[in-house]
């Protein structure tokens, strides 16, 4: 695609592109299937960078009053605001750190800036082969807020239903929930609204039903996934918590896993795949010598080699081969330091690459040398922090 | 007088021993006046703050995505990093091993050797939240220029400001931010609002709305700022706050709340439920300002009541724990069982938060929720006490308590509180209980 094309179809070829990562994974028709069920629910994918929803029902399309485009691509942060209780935001966002189901009520927004109460209702989707997580399905049930409890008492009675009394202007106690003709200012300053028993029975009906298209679709591609993890994630793989933090980070980086044979490269950001022209798939399980050709100063490879066995960072200027179109070479001024995890223990090298050319200094700017460090930082953080998952 | 002795933490490769003498002219390169000319230091400037509390916009744009790492944060990771590898720092935190106890809450439990110094412990006075700045004694203004990062202000502008090289100018009285050279995490560092100035450790409006901003540039829900106030565990009385990343919640940020009250200003004030530690939840507020200085009120009531506290600045500066504590009280008077004395932990701001830095093996093997719910429980007020203290802050803060936060319900008479539209009243809330949620198997 050439450069010159307008935004909007340069969006829409994003779009095109995150539909088409999540329907490579399954058999042909997968989307055609979810398009039919009845609820409102997202697919996101936490190995591409920003975790962004991959997959969105016409039922959440209709609810939320945006269009395709709008939201493939976008987090799920994107439907909240501020009056979102921060309390449910966290809850969600531990529960994918820690790749668990969760099911929280929170307060949502749609289009048109009206305020919603739903009952969202997540579960991880893993593969089978690699024990990784694949996707996270949520699943969104509009509540109405009105879970009254048989027999209890004037006292007992829930702040929401009291002003929704004092709006309708008469008493009412029954079982079932009204509609809502709340003033909407009111939807956002409740604190907390619970779903009915029937609400969340909804809600893992509709996950079940979800799991069972992804989970038929996978089998027929030949790569099954399912609700719960069937094996050990392998050595290789990182958790999707990890990566989610990684794909934070928005220079060229690679991680190498100094336990494997050959050193392999584990992750690779998004810049580094833009940099070295390179595609994610080539680029994982294999040595960084790749980067490496004919007139790469082989000294420079010793000095590399000699601190990696040391564990101490380096920097070094080497001369690297990119697969861009041109195959041009480019100088990297590359800076690799070993990195431990929460056992105190080198778990992986890291690897900053900064192409040359680029280091003239921004006035306004960090200093090229601080942002690569920070790079290093920011992995650090993310690898310590992430192997400290509660069970 | 009541006093008690501890090894203090060395946050700073300039800071000897109390007994030694001080009188060292310079060529360390510090930030007295022997030095300060000629001195110069990044300088971030926030951009001024939005009128509404979190400043979060409702229209989507194409940046609503999982947020990429802020320049602030950018700032502080590449800075800390650049003088890691220059061994600024008295160990490899990374190094230590660390865990999450399992139970209900999660607590973070470090085995830290390297953390406390091997010299005799000093004589810290603690029955004073209030104590004069002593220009005798270690601060700030002592340190050398390599641990200092960057200087931060509270911008005027619409826009960060960044200046990569801008002099230090005392007649700016510009705050700082500084490695602590003994880190409980990576990145761990200390904001010390207008260093020279030299302000004793007291919460004043200013220095925590600086805090909050710092807080809210770096949007990152795991970068908290913490506050120990004389009493309550504070090293150096030089005014100063900390900050690090850990990539995991708190249990303090994980225990359910009650609200007791929102504020004029809109400032929603909560109690903690089932937490070893009693403590105040502040968040909302028209603006940040208006939470900042309903807190800073809140601590200033504390101060002047001698009653010694932390805080935790959580969830970019959107949260604000507040816990009254007693623990060295009960130290100095040798109301703490010897086996919980033995640990060596004291609860300042991040052992109560949940994070746990243990100097024994031993410790950290058998390292249990129990264990760790049992210290901080020590470290809390009672509940008639916290009922006192709650009562005390209220009536500084401009509201009298009028609920009856119970066992039950919060019932609020409409138009107790002077408020603006119907803030005050939530939603349906079952059981007057917290927002929880339902976590499945």
């Amino acid at each position: 695609m050439s450069i010159t094309q307008s935004s909007a179809s340069l969006f829409t070829t994003a779009t095109e592109e995150k539909e088409g990562a999540f329907s490579a994974r399954y058999s042909l028709w997968i989307k055609e299937a979810l398009d039919e069920l009845p609820h409102s629910f997202t697919i996101t994918d936490p190995f591409i960078s920003g975790h962004p929803i991959v997959f969105a029902s016409p039922g959440f399309l209709k609810m939320t009053g945006y269009s395709r485009e709008e939201v493939i691509g976008r987090n799920g942060r994107a439907f909240q605001g501020p009056k979102t209780n921060r309390r449910s935001i966290m809850e969600i966002r531990e529960a994918i750190r820690e790749e668990r189901p969760v099911q929280v009520s929170i307060l949502n927004y749609r289009k048109s800036g009206s305020p919603f109460w739903m009952l969202f209702h997540m579960i991880p989707v893993f593969g089978n082969d690699d024990g990784r997580v694949i996707h996270f399905v949520a699943v969104q049930v509009p509540i109405s807020g009105r879970k009254m409890r048989n027999g209890s008492g004037c006292s007992e009675m829930v702040f929401g239903s009291c002003r929704r009394e004092v709006c309708l202007g008469s008493y009412v106690h029954q079982e079932r929930a009204l509609p809502v003709e709340c003033d909407e200012q009111e939807l956002e300053n409740w604190e907390h609204c619970e779903a009915s028993e029937s609400e969340k029975l909804k809600s893992v009906e509709a996950v079940g039903n979800v799991l069972s298209v992804l989970t038929r679709y996978s089998e027929f591609a030949g790569r099954l996934v399912c609700g719960k993890r069937s094996c050990l994630r392998v050595a290789d793989c990182l958790s999707s918590s990890l990566v989610i933090s990684l794909g934070r980070i928005k220079q060229s980086f690679v991680l190498t896993n100094p336990c494997l044979p050959d050193m392999p490269v584990v992750y690779a950001s998004d810049a580094f795949l833009t940099l070295t022209g390179y595609k994610r798939h080539e680029v994982l399980g294999q040595n960084c010598r790749f980067l490496s050709g004919v007139d790469t100063d082989s000294s420079v490879l010793y000095e590399m080699k000699e601190c990696i066995l040391k564990g101490k960072p380096c920097t070094v200027q080497i001369l690297n081969y990119s697969n861009r179109k041109d195959k041009s070479t480019f100088w990297n001024l590359l800076h690799i330091s070993p990195v431990r995890n929460a056992s105190g223990k080198t778990a992986y090298f890291v690897g900053v690459q900064m192409e040359a050319s680029c280091k003239d200094i921004e006035s306004k700017e960090l200093r090229p040398e601080t942002r690569q460090l920070s790079v290093v930082g920011a992995v650090r953080v993310a690898v310590r922090s992430s192997f400290m998952v509660t069970c | 007088m009541l006093k008690i002795k501890r090894v203090p933490t060395v946050v700073s490769n300039y800071q000897k021993d109390e007994a030694s003498d001080e009188s060292v002219g310079c060529g360390r390169n510090c930030l007295g006046a022997c030095c300060l000319n000629g001195a110069r230091l990044p300088l971030y400037s926030c951009k001024k703050l939005e009128k509404s509390g979190t400043g979060e916009k409702l229209v989507i744009s194409h940046e609503a995505r999982e947020p990429p790492v802020a320049f602030l944060e950018s700032l502080v990771l590449g800075e800390w990093e650049d003088r890691f590898q220059r061994g600024l720092f008295r160990y490899d935190v990374t190094a230590c091993e660390t865990k999450v106890i399992p139970g209900k809450y999660g607590f973070v439990a470090q085995l830290n050797e390297g953390r406390h110094l091997k010299k005799r412990p000093t004589e810290f006075r603690v029955d004073k939240v209030l104590q004069s700045f002593d220009g005798n004694k270690f601060n700030f203004t002592k340190v050398g220029q390599e641990e200092l990062l960057f200087q931060f202000e509270a911008g005027e502008d619409c826009d960060v400001q960044f200046f990569p090289c801008m002099p230090l100018d005392a007649e700016n009285s510009p705050s700082v931010v500084a490695i602590n050279v003994s880190p409980i995490e990576y990145g761990h560092v200390l904001l010390i609002p207008r260093v020279l100035d030299c302000l004793p450790q007291r919460i004043d409006h200013k220095s925590l709305l600086l805090a909050l901003h710092m807080a809210a540039e770096a949007a990152n829900p795991y970068f908290r700022l913490g506050y120990n106030s004389l009493g309550a565990f504070a090293t150096i009385n030089h005014l100063h706050f900390q900050a690090y990343y850990l990539a995991m919640p708190f249990p303090l940020e994980k225990a359910p709340s009650k609200k007791m009250i929102t504020t004029v200003s809109g400032v929603k004030i909560s109690e903690l439920v089932n937490y070893p530690v009693r403590s105040l939840l502040f968040e909302g507020g028209n603006s940040m300002q208006d939470l900042s200085d309903t807190v800073s009120d809140a601590c200033v009531c504390l101060q002047e009541n001698n009653i010694p506290f932390n805080i935790l600045i959580s969830d970019s500066g959107r949260q604000i724990f507040l816990m009254p504590q007693c623990y060295a009280e009960k130290q100095a008077l040798g109301e703490v069982s010897p086996e919980l004395l033995e640990t060596q932990v004291n609860p300042a701001v991040w052992e109560i938060s949940g994070h746990m830095v243990l100097k024994r093996k031993e410790d950290y093997e058998g390292a249990s929720e129990e264990n760790a719910w049992r210290l901080l429980a020590e470290a809390s007020l009672s509940e008639e006490r916290f009922k006192e203290v709650n009562a005390l802050i209220f009536e500084a803060i401009g509201c009298s308590n009028q609920e009856e936060e119970l066992e039950g319900i919060l019932v609020q008479p409409s138009g107790s509180v002077n408020q603006t539209g119907n803030r005050t009243l939530g939603g349906p809330i079952a059981n007057g209980a917290a927002s929880e949620c339902l976590v499945l198997q």
